[in-house]
């Protein structure tokens, strides 16, 4: 916070948890500047080993989908289950595809 | 508990009989137990009783480092000295996973802040006791953060997304914060009779405290009915404090340590514990201002917070500069380019 009570920024910060992995939401945190973010990031989300790498994004950069349109965003998946490997019966004859 | 205060609030008003649609629609998910998040509908009162509580725990964390930290330097060997640091270290921590689901509610950090340094805001009654002795460390996290965990498992599931997130990461770290208490006191009552009986003393300064944690009986709590209609609150004051003592009775017969309650015994048609009467009168004072520590933590707070201004305006100030120098910079090569 700067002397008129403003606080830093805000960051989210994402954690790999193991190589080969995605990275992953954990939290948020304010810092001043990027390089603070990722250096509060290490002291605050991996005191235990939780991650191998971090990204730190501004979190007024992040546009989110309006929860509003939930239904509209989401819902006509529900009926498209063909979609999926497990619609399809396969003669056991055939084993494993 | 952490956010016991929550519990004393008279003006917390009464759910409307008459919803809206926009209401109705959101008790229609609270029934279906999902997750309510930063961007969804709320009503105005489960947002403001949100921030209330989830600041209130934010500022215990954060208030709680303080009887621990001063036995840092304190500690008796390095490895007791590691640990007590990482603890101490894991408040700071669950203060800021806290704070920062507080945050996602519309309030800045500085506000927050504001209101535990003016004190307009709570914090628990537990952290304006003295730390005195070595075995005082050991019965906060036997006895306080075990009794922390009672209260925080449940709010796991809590309705609001960030908080009951931030609750499931405090709670893992939680967890060895309690283990490491147990062993401080196990220690001691295997150590010289001085140390055993400093563990007693110890025992008996803090046991009625910790049970007066859970808040106020529910009869008097005014704020139960409705945080639990918003799947705020799981379980009652009473019961967490009753499943508190019949968990920790056991633990301290093994531990051959005495409950300083003379009315404390078994009783099997309850299937419970029997405990003696809370001493409220205590309780009320420590919330109101008076307790041993109370002005010595908050002069200790503000005192890190203002001392530490300088810093925080000096990373600003570099940020604002390293931002300036970059856009000089671009405008510069665009310049040369052109």
């Amino acid at each position: 916070m700067s002397a008129s009570g403003q606080d830093w920024p805000l960051w989210e910060v994402f954690i790999r948890s193991r190589q080969g992995l995605d990275h992953k939401h954990v939290g948020s945190l304010h810092a001043a500047d990027a390089a603070q973010a990722i250096a509060l990031a290490r002291d605050v989300y991996t005191r235990r080993q939780e991650g191998v790498s971090i990204w730190v994004v501004p979190s007024a950069a992040i546009t989110a989908s309006d929860p509003g349109q939930k239904a509209e965003n989401f819902d006509p998946m529900a009926s498209k289950i063909y979609r999926h490997p497990t619609f399809y019966d396969i003669p056991d004859e055939i084993g494993h595809m | 508990m952490y956010t016991q205060a929550m519990d004393l609030d008279r003006s917390a008003t009464p759910a409307d009989a008459t919803f809206t649609s926009e209401e109705q629609a959101f008790n229609a998910r609270i029934a279906r137990d999902e997750k309510i998040e930063p961007n969804d509908w709320m009503p105005e009162s489960y947002r403001s009783t949100l921030i209330r509580q989830i600041s209130q725990h934010a500022h215990s964390e954060v208030v709680g480092m303080l009887p621990e930290g001063g036995w840092i330097t304190r500690a008796p060997s390095l490895k007791r000295k590691e640990i007590l640091l990482a603890k101490v270290q894991d408040e700071g921590g669950h203060g800021l996973y806290l704070y920062a689901a507080a945050e996602t509610l519309g309030v800045c950090r500085a506000e927050l802040i504001d209101a535990l340094h003016s004190g307009r805001a709570k914090y628990s009654s537990i952290f304006n006791y003295p730390t005195l002795t070595w075995a005082d460390i050991g019965m906060i996290g036997w006895l306080v953060d075990g009794a922390a965990i009672m209260n925080q498992v449940p709010l796991c599931r809590c309705s609001y997304g960030p908080y009951a997130r931030a609750m499931i990461r405090i709670c893992k770290e939680e967890s060895f914060h309690q283990r490491q208490g147990f062993d401080i006191v196990h220690t001691l009552v295997r150590g010289t009779p001085e140390q055993r009986r400093m563990a007693q003393e110890s025992l008996e300064r803090w046991w009625w405290p910790t049970l007066m944690m859970f808040g106020p009986h529910d009869k008097d709590s005014t704020h139960t009915a409705q945080a639990t209609a918003w799947g705020i609150k799981r379980i009652t004051n009473d019961d967490l404090r009753q499943k508190f003592v019949d968990v920790t009775v056991p633990q301290a017969e093994y531990l051959g340590l005495e409950i300083p309650d003379p009315e404390l015994r078994w009783n099997p048609e309850r299937g419970h514990y029997d405990f003696g009467p809370i001493p409220w009168d205590e309780f009320w004072r420590v919330v109101k201002g008076d307790g041993p520590c109370n002005k010595e933590r908050m002069a200790a707070r503000i005192q890190a917070f203002e001392e530490g201004r300088w810093v925080r305006e000096a990373a600003a100030a570099h940020a604002a500069k390293a931002r300036a120098r970059a856009a000089a910079a671009s405008v510069a090569s665009e310049e040369a380019a052109a």
